[in-house]
């Protein structure tokens, strides 16, 4: 870690005097920001790593748990997954493979971790990215509404429907959506990504993964648009009272206008490091969300990961998921930096 | 011989001052509609679960001691009918909050004082310190808390202490940042600086002068923590990381997933646990809301 912390420090000093202070000043930040993800994704493989050599507990003690497996037997277990080797010597490997793209051999399903892992990120970037763009669209939309007519009617149920939502288990929302639509009306299927034994393709079958989809994407985008809705109103409250948008009138612009064109952009810069950062909060949802109704991806992998366990593939659905948001934040910064010209010229 | 008198006056005129500070937050907190109904459900649920055992005995929980039939609608004798083994729903859900709300508190506990210590640490130290902080916090920020929670909490083996230790280590990095500000704002301060210059050292800045400073901010936000808290431990247990022989909101859920009570059309048994979280919940962030806005003027009628 001290290795990757010198290079964020070496950083500011990193002048170039030949090139232009806007080109620099954006090379500075992109490696500054850069270095912070790298140390991130260090820590992440590290945490992989060690979190299930050093903690207390066996892993194959839980593994056998509930078996019945002599000493002997555990004892070649042990033997197997390498535990009997040096922890330095399993670092080495651990290292090793994951440079290699390998994140070690599942127990349970005696496959690779990888290969699991590649079968199962499609539908999952599928359902979070659908319920992400929803609830980034409506929680937006609300609550900039909500902000402009602040005390209204309009406002009062929006926020008090965000607080109730706010509070509001994920995956029992998705049982509820299962109880009612799923089991009572059977409008919608209760589980899976596609029909079982279907033979369906094109249009049909993408019809039959809508279908499939529709529950777990309420679900999600009903737990997550609420803050999303809080912190666009928050933040517009804060512009509300800014000179430029008494200027904006002045010039007679329709009050639709001054919001739209004046208002909103500049609410909306703190509001996209929010959803940034509220990106890890969807990942767990996607977890009991895909537990629910058995969809068929990484965070459906985690509970049956867990529920068997199989730390080799805990280890490789953490070591994923992690990196998988920490680039999505790193990208989020640079995003930033295009988004606001403050920035830039600083 | 006046030292002491003098000394115990301004002890007096401190507490003084102090109860009238007290007393102050309380008006306005009341005078917050939500906050204090928030409030008055809290302590009444709170009240409920420790109070249960006066009215019905741990003994209704044993499924050996079943005397209704299984999964049976709600009925004068069961007013929120009966679970997959035919036990009192209503009983499960009181005695179910005694574990939620415990792993609540204590999780949020954790959280704090994790939260706390290193965000002053953070905004008062410098260089090497300051950086390496930063990166842990920014680290806990950004990676998602519940996979890491899973992870914790499957290698220490289930339980309820497991589940406090995985919600507290895992939610403790947006209160550090917060205090890191709150920190930062107030050593800026020019009080601070005649500390200093009278040979405070750096215990007893953090301790005499920016805890006093940070803990009001720390307390509204240990209220938005408890709700939090008790999703993520309804999380857990509802994907199986909870101790199995207790029950608890998210255990309750579980078996309901497990049972097929939600695909079986058993509503009574999916509804109450996670309404009951739904109302504590929204409590606690009225409850926080409220202080929230007593503490930081500037965010009154957000």
């Amino acid at each position: 870690m001290s290795n990757a912390l010198s290079t964020q420090d070496l950083v500011p000093g990193d002048h170039g005097t030949d090139e232009p202070p806007r080109a620099s000043s954006w090379l500075k930040y992109t490696a500054m920001k850069a270095g912070g993800a790298l140390i991130s994704l260090i820590m992440v493989v590290l945490l992989g790593f060690f979190a299930f050599r050093i903690l207390p507990g066996d892993p194959v003690r839980s593994l056998a748990d509930g078996r019945r497996v002599s000493v002997e037997q555990m004892d070649i277990l042990r033997e197997q997954l390498g535990l009997n080797d040096p922890l330095l010597a399993q670092f080495w490997r651990y290292l090793t493979e994951l440079f290699q793209g390998q994140l070690g051999y599942s127990y349970t399903y005696n496959e690779p971790v990888v290969n699991l892992i590649a079968t199962r990120i499609g539908p999952t970037v599928l359902l979070t990215g659908t319920a992400a763009i929803i609830s980034v669209v409506l929680g937006l939309w609300l609550g900039q509404r909500a902000a402009w007519r602040r005390g209204s009617l309009f406002d009062k149920t929006q926020t008090g429907l965000a607080l109730v939502f706010w509070s509001v288990p994920t995956f029992w929302l998705g049982l509820l959506l299962l109880l009612l639509f799923g089991g009572g009306l059977q409008w919608f299927p209760t589980g899976g990504l596609v029909t079982a034994g279907t033979t369906e393709t094109g249009l049909p079958l993408i019809w039959d993964v809508i279908r499939h989809m529709t529950l777990p994407v309420i679900t999600m985008v009903a737990v997550v648009y609420a803050q999303y809705l809080m912190v666009m109103r928050a933040s517009l409250l804060e512009e509300m009272t800014s000179d430029y948008l008494m200027t904006a009138r002045a010039k007679g612009l329709r009050e639709d206008e001054v919001r739209t064109k004046h208002a909103v952009p500049n609410a909306l810069l703190p509001t996209v490091t929010l959803i940034f950062l509220t990106l890890g909060g969807l990942v767990g949802g996607a977890v009991t969300v895909e537990t629910v109704f058995s969809w068929p991806g990484l965070g459906y992998l985690t509970f049956q990961a867990l529920s068997a366990p199989d730390f080799p593939l805990l280890q490789g659905t953490f070591v994923v998921f992690s990196s998988i948001v920490i680039l999505m934040n790193f990208f989020a910064d640079l995003l930033y930096r295009v988004l606001d010209p403050r920035l830039r010229a600083a | 011989m006046s030292a002491p008198a003098a000394q115990g006056k301004r002890i007096n005129v401190a507490a003084a001052r102090r109860r009238q500070r007290a007393v102050e937050v309380w008006k306005e907190f009341a005078s917050n509609r939500a906050g204090l109904t928030g409030l008055i459900i809290l302590v009444f649920v709170i009240a409920l679960a420790a109070l249960i055992p006066l009215f019905a005995p741990p003994s209704v929980l044993d499924v050996t001691q079943v005397t209704s039939p299984q999964n049976d609608p709600p009925s004068l004798e069961n007013p929120l009918g009966t679970d997959p083994a035919g036990r009192s729903v209503l009983a499960l859900l009181i005695w179910g909050a005694r574990i939620s709300l415990v792993v609540g508190f204590a999780a949020t506990l954790v959280s704090m004082l994790i939260g706390t210590v290193v965000g002053m640490a953070a905004g008062h130290f410098t260089g090497a310190t300051q950086a390496v902080l930063m990166r842990i916090i920014d680290f806990f920020l950004v990676v998602p808390g519940l996979v890491l929670a899973i992870v914790l909490s499957s290698v220490i083996g289930p339980g309820v202490a497991t589940i406090v230790v995985a919600i507290g280590v895992t939610s403790w990095a947006g209160t550090a940042r917060l205090v890191r500000s709150q920190t930062l704002t107030v050593e800026s301060r020019p009080y601070i600086e005649r500390a200093w210059a009278l040979g405070a050292g750096d215990g007893h800045v953090i301790t005499k002068h920016v805890l006093p400073a940070v803990m009001p901010l720390v307390l509204a936000n240990t209220t938005l923590t408890v709700g939090s808290a008790i999703i993520a431990e309804s999380t857990l247990s509802f994907l199986g990381l909870g101790d199995p022989s207790s029950i608890s909101w998210g255990a309750m859920l579980k078996s309901a997933l497990d049972t097929g009570a939600a695909t079986g059309g058993y509503w009574w048994y999916v509804m109450p646990p996670g309404l009951a979280i739904v109302v504590v919940v929204l409590c606690f962030t009225l409850v926080g809301r409220a202080l929230e806005s007593v503490i930081n003027p500037t965010l009154r009628g957000r």
